[in-house]
């Protein structure tokens, strides 16, 4: 059985007239040099001294190896050879104007202050990617927009670094990792939540973070596939934590959005929780309404990696119990596992208008963007 | 039909390829143990640029623990979501041997080892002719 | 046990709701104390409770706290003791009432998180014979799983060559969530001995939480425990995929209990579409998962999580893209259904029969082989 996919002209989106809010590109420095501007002398020295002090074997590595360089596409790098998402000329031709991106969001991975045992150490380092995603991607090409990111096992300090940043309106949400050390609804990271909402800023939770947690419950898988997959698990057990903590009861305005964690899964997950809460109600009097109630009022999703069910209409099934106006389009520019905006949602059975949601309307209203 | 030179011989190394635009259409032309195939340069999975690809051999087992990589150069992996063609046919390939299941929905060549997946990236006719790489539209 | 219900143990002559078309494949029960497991236990072990007080020490699993309402049904606990304890009760409300022809009996026990790995053995040597002295010979309908003790997967092929020769055990029994992922070659030989018996390796709802149940951490709540070890089985389903289990044991079928299976359309094209960009990290595994996993696992049927309005359920076996996927169970004691409602009324009634019946007997011979030709068709 040869299933081709019929595809359109072999045209860029942005000469299909496609226009899109891509709510998941991730930037990298070409080297760790490049935060040194931005990081006191004695976060430079201590980088270069100590560096990365993590939860986890390698200290510089993901420790299930990808399938190609650098977690990119093969056709992702810059001619001068430096990492893809390094060079923001390129991410303009090759990805902003090429895929009609009106808006850019960038999620900053890789050396990440919110992973690092040191707080302090991890506190400059948020700092120093916070303000180089505005000196050389913000300042760039006025499309991007930024994410505010923050060690927050040091509640104290990523509140201080929210505070300082939200005056500076390319920074479009809060990031924290969702692998913690402790879940994230638990009540010690709950100054984060609040700080957020007084600024006026939702919550982008991104895969990753190292909480020194395995990514199952049973340890660590073996291979890729597993580790891959298991952010998906992950996302499942964060929503639980928000919603089972009363999250969402604490701070009526919060808003969420998991990216890169998919959203067929959600259905089953507020079925889940609706039912057994039934059972559990007097282990959590806090919880005023059914949990998959905050799910649909508080959390969001953005759509790729785009499932692809055997039987398309098994799509359309799942956007409409999880509903049109939750799901905004993300690229994961320059990842291998990247959506193309011509093709990834062609086979949801969408109308014209619920696609044109789903790629800008619903992050355009959800990030105050015009 | 419309016939194109596309490359000269010896332009194009063994393991390598050129990519090339004929009437409007990106073609990839790949050089695989000195037989020349083209390959339309667009993944019938999600629209990449398929002829950007790694070049790989097909990693085969017999059992969890074992590795073999057979039929070294014959292969393209996408350069988005890895999926593994063959240069020669453009057919997607899954699997190296036999299935042992009833309910694999593909089907098995007669004399054929390999059971086809279920996407065919479009290719096109080659020929050398004296001195050139010449292709069928 | 009572003389009462020792009188009680015969099978009923009232045909319940399903006259004996129906085997439940989750039925639990508990060890009331440990003091029930000496006589089974040899002259080491014997002193060893003796003189550790090991009889003081409460074997109750975390997460599963016996009194939770999901945990016990009021109307399906005994008049004493806790819940699982009582065969007269299990006879009555279990068996009886649904009219059930075979039901497997599932001893989550908290040997299974222990350290040390031999004394876990003798204690789950010890619950596998109490279990058939004083359940499996007093029922007839009775089946059961092998406790094993996972710590050691060599104790644990010793404890299943112990048991394979009384065919009233059907499958063995592991934690959800233990020290390893359940695919990892660590635990091969327990899969090759269970192949070479015809049993089907049974994984159940339950951590020995070696680690946190998710990896997010640690949760606050038993709610949330409970709720997040459907993630722990994809996690397990994707290993066992992975690893290439079935690849080297292709006779091996697992069955999922008290795991929902909600969770299983998207996972399945999750786990394809993924495997395609990887498939030479791990080339033994040949096919799509979703094939693998639709010919190898089964799930027990309570809890449903999918809502019965509005077509959900039927949409979700739909997507699962199988029908012989799900076991009938009623989990008893836990709560998941009122009354008698464990199967779904809106299934067809064709389902409804595979359900209960034929894809139970499709997955244990040792049912199969000892079921009245009348139901084995």
């Amino acid at each position: 059985m040869n299933v081709n996919v019929p595809l359109p002209k072999q045209e860029t989106p942005a000469e299909q007239g496609l226009s899109i809010v891509d709510c998941d590109i991730h930037p990298a420095p070409k080297s760790v040099e490049e935060l040194f501007p931005f990081m006191a002398k004695r976060w430079q020295e201590h980088l270069k001294t100590y560096g990365s002090h993590v939860r986890q074997g390698l200290a510089d590595a993901l420790a299930h190896p990808r399938m190609t360089p650098d977690v990119a596409r093969v056709d992702a790098w810059p001619d001068d050879g430096s990492t893809p998402g390094s060079d923001p000329e390129f991410m303009r031709r090759h990805h902003l104007d090429a895929n009609g991106v009106e808006y850019g969001i960038l999620i900053p991975l890789g050396r990440s202050g919110s992973h690092q045992r040191n707080l302090d150490y991890g506190t400059a380092l948020c700092s120093a990617v916070n303000d180089w995603q505005i000196q050389k991607y913000c300042e760039f090409d006025k499309r991007i927009r930024a994410s505010i990111t923050v060690a927050q096992e040091d509640p104290a300090a990523a509140v201080a670094e929210i505070n300082k940043r939200a005056k500076e309106k390319r920074f479009v949400q809060v990031m924290i990792p969702p692998r913690a050390v402790e879940p994230l609804g638990k009540r010690r990271y709950w100054p984060i939540f609040e700080a957020a909402v007084a600024n006026k800023l939702p919550i982008g939770l991104h895969l990753g973070g190292m909480g020194g947690h395995p990514s199952t419950g049973s340890g660590m898988g073996s291979y890729y596939i597993e580790e891959h997959t298991s952010n998906v698990q992950t996302m499942q057990s964060l929503i639980t934590s928000l919603v089972i903590e009363g999250v969402f009861e604490e701070f009526p305005s919060l808003k969420i959005l998991l990216i890169e964690g998919g959203f067929a899964w959600e259905p089953a997950l507020n079925w889940r929780l609706d039912k057994h809460w039934q059972r559990f109600k007097s282990e959590v009097p806090h919880l005023k309404r059914a949990p998959s109630e905050y799910v649909r009022e508080h959390i969001r999703f953005t759509t790729q990696p785009i499932d692809e069910p055997d039987n398309p209409r098994d799509l359309r099934h799942i956007i409409d119990w999880v509903g049109v106006d939750r799901l905004f389009f993300s690229t994961d520019y320059p990842h291998w596992d990247f959506d193309d905006p011509r093709y990834a949602l062609n086979n949801a059975g969408l109308s014209v208008a619920e696609k044109k949601q789903i790629m800008s309307g619903n992050a355009k209203a959800f990030y105050g963007l015009q | 039909m419309a016939r194109h030179v596309v490359a000269a011989v010896g332009e194009i190394a063994d393991g390598g390829r050129k990519l090339v635009t004929v009437e409007g259409r990106n073609i990839g032309v790949f050089n695989v143990k000195g037989e020349y195939f083209a390959l339309l340069n667009r993944c019938p999975h999600a629209g990449a640029e398929l002829c950007r690809g790694k070049v790989v051999g097909f990693a085969t087992s017999d059992e969890p623990g074992e590795y073999r990589l057979e039929r070294g150069g014959e292969f393209l992996r996408c350069p988005w979501h890895g999926w593994e063609f063959e240069i020669r046919t453009g057919q997607s390939w899954f699997d190296p041997k036999k299935v042992r299941t009833r309910a694999y929905k593909t089907s098995v060549e007669a004399g054929s080892e390999l059971v086809k997946g279920p996407y065919v990236a479009e290719t096109f006719s080659v020929q050398v002719e004296e001195n050139y790489i010449v292709i069928d539209l | 046990m009572s003389k009462e219900t020792i009188a009680n143990a015969t099978p009923s002559r009232t045909p319940g709701l399903f006259g004996g078309e129906a085997i439940d494949c989750d039925v639990h029960i508990a060890v009331p104390s440990m003091n029930v497991l000496v006589p089974y236990l040899d002259d080491y072990w014997r002193e060893a409770v003796e003189t550790r007080g090991l009889e003081r020490h409460k074997m109750n699993v975390t997460g599963q706290p016996p009194n939770a309402p999901i945990f016990a049904r009021p109307d399906w606990r005994p008049s004493q003791g806790e819940p699982g304890t009582d065969l007269a009760t299990l006879q009555l409300r279990a068996l009886d009432a649904f009219g059930t022809r075979f039901a497997i009996l599932n001893c989550m026990y908290g040997a299974q998180a222990l350290h040390h790995e031999d004394m876990s053995a003798a204690l789950c040597g010890a619950v596998n014979e109490w279990i058939a002295r004083e359940w499996l010979d007093r029922d007839p309908r009775l089946r059961a799983s092998i406790v094993l003790p996972i710590q050691n997967p060599d104790n644990c092929v010793k404890e299943i060559e112990k048991r394979a020769g009384d065919k009233r055990f059907v499958q063995v029994l592991l934690p959800a969530m233990g020290e390893m992922t359940l695919g990892r070659r660590y635990y091969w030989p327990i899969y090759e001995a269970c192949e070479r018996h015809g049993l089907p390796v049974g994984v159940h709802a339950g951590s020995t939480y070696r680690f946190a149940p998710a990896s997010t951490g640690w949760p606050s709540y038993a709610f949330e425990d409970y709720v997040v070890q459907a993630g722990g089985f994809e996690n397990q389903l994707l290993s066992l995929v992975a690893e290439g289990v079935f690849a080297k044991y292709p006779a091996l079928k697992v069955v999922f209990m008290e795991s929902g299976f909600a969770w299983l359309p998207p996972f399945l094209w999750r786990a394809n579409k993924t495997w395609r960009g990887v498939r030479a990290e791990t080339p033994w595994v040949k096919q799509d998962p979703a094939i693998i996993i639709r010919e190898h696992v089964r799930v027990t049927l309570q809890p449903v999580d999918a809502p019965v309005d509005g077509g959900k359920l039927e949409r979700v076996i739909e997507q699962i893209g199988s029908d012989d996927m799900l076991l009938f169970s009623t989990d008893f004691p836990h709560w998941h259904f009122e009354g008698l409602d464990a199967l779904p009324d809106s299934l067809s009634p064709a389902l409804k029969k595979k359900i209960l019946l034929e894809n139970p007997l499709a997955t244990y011979s040792r049912l199969r082989d000892s079921a009245p030709k009348e139901i084995r068709q």
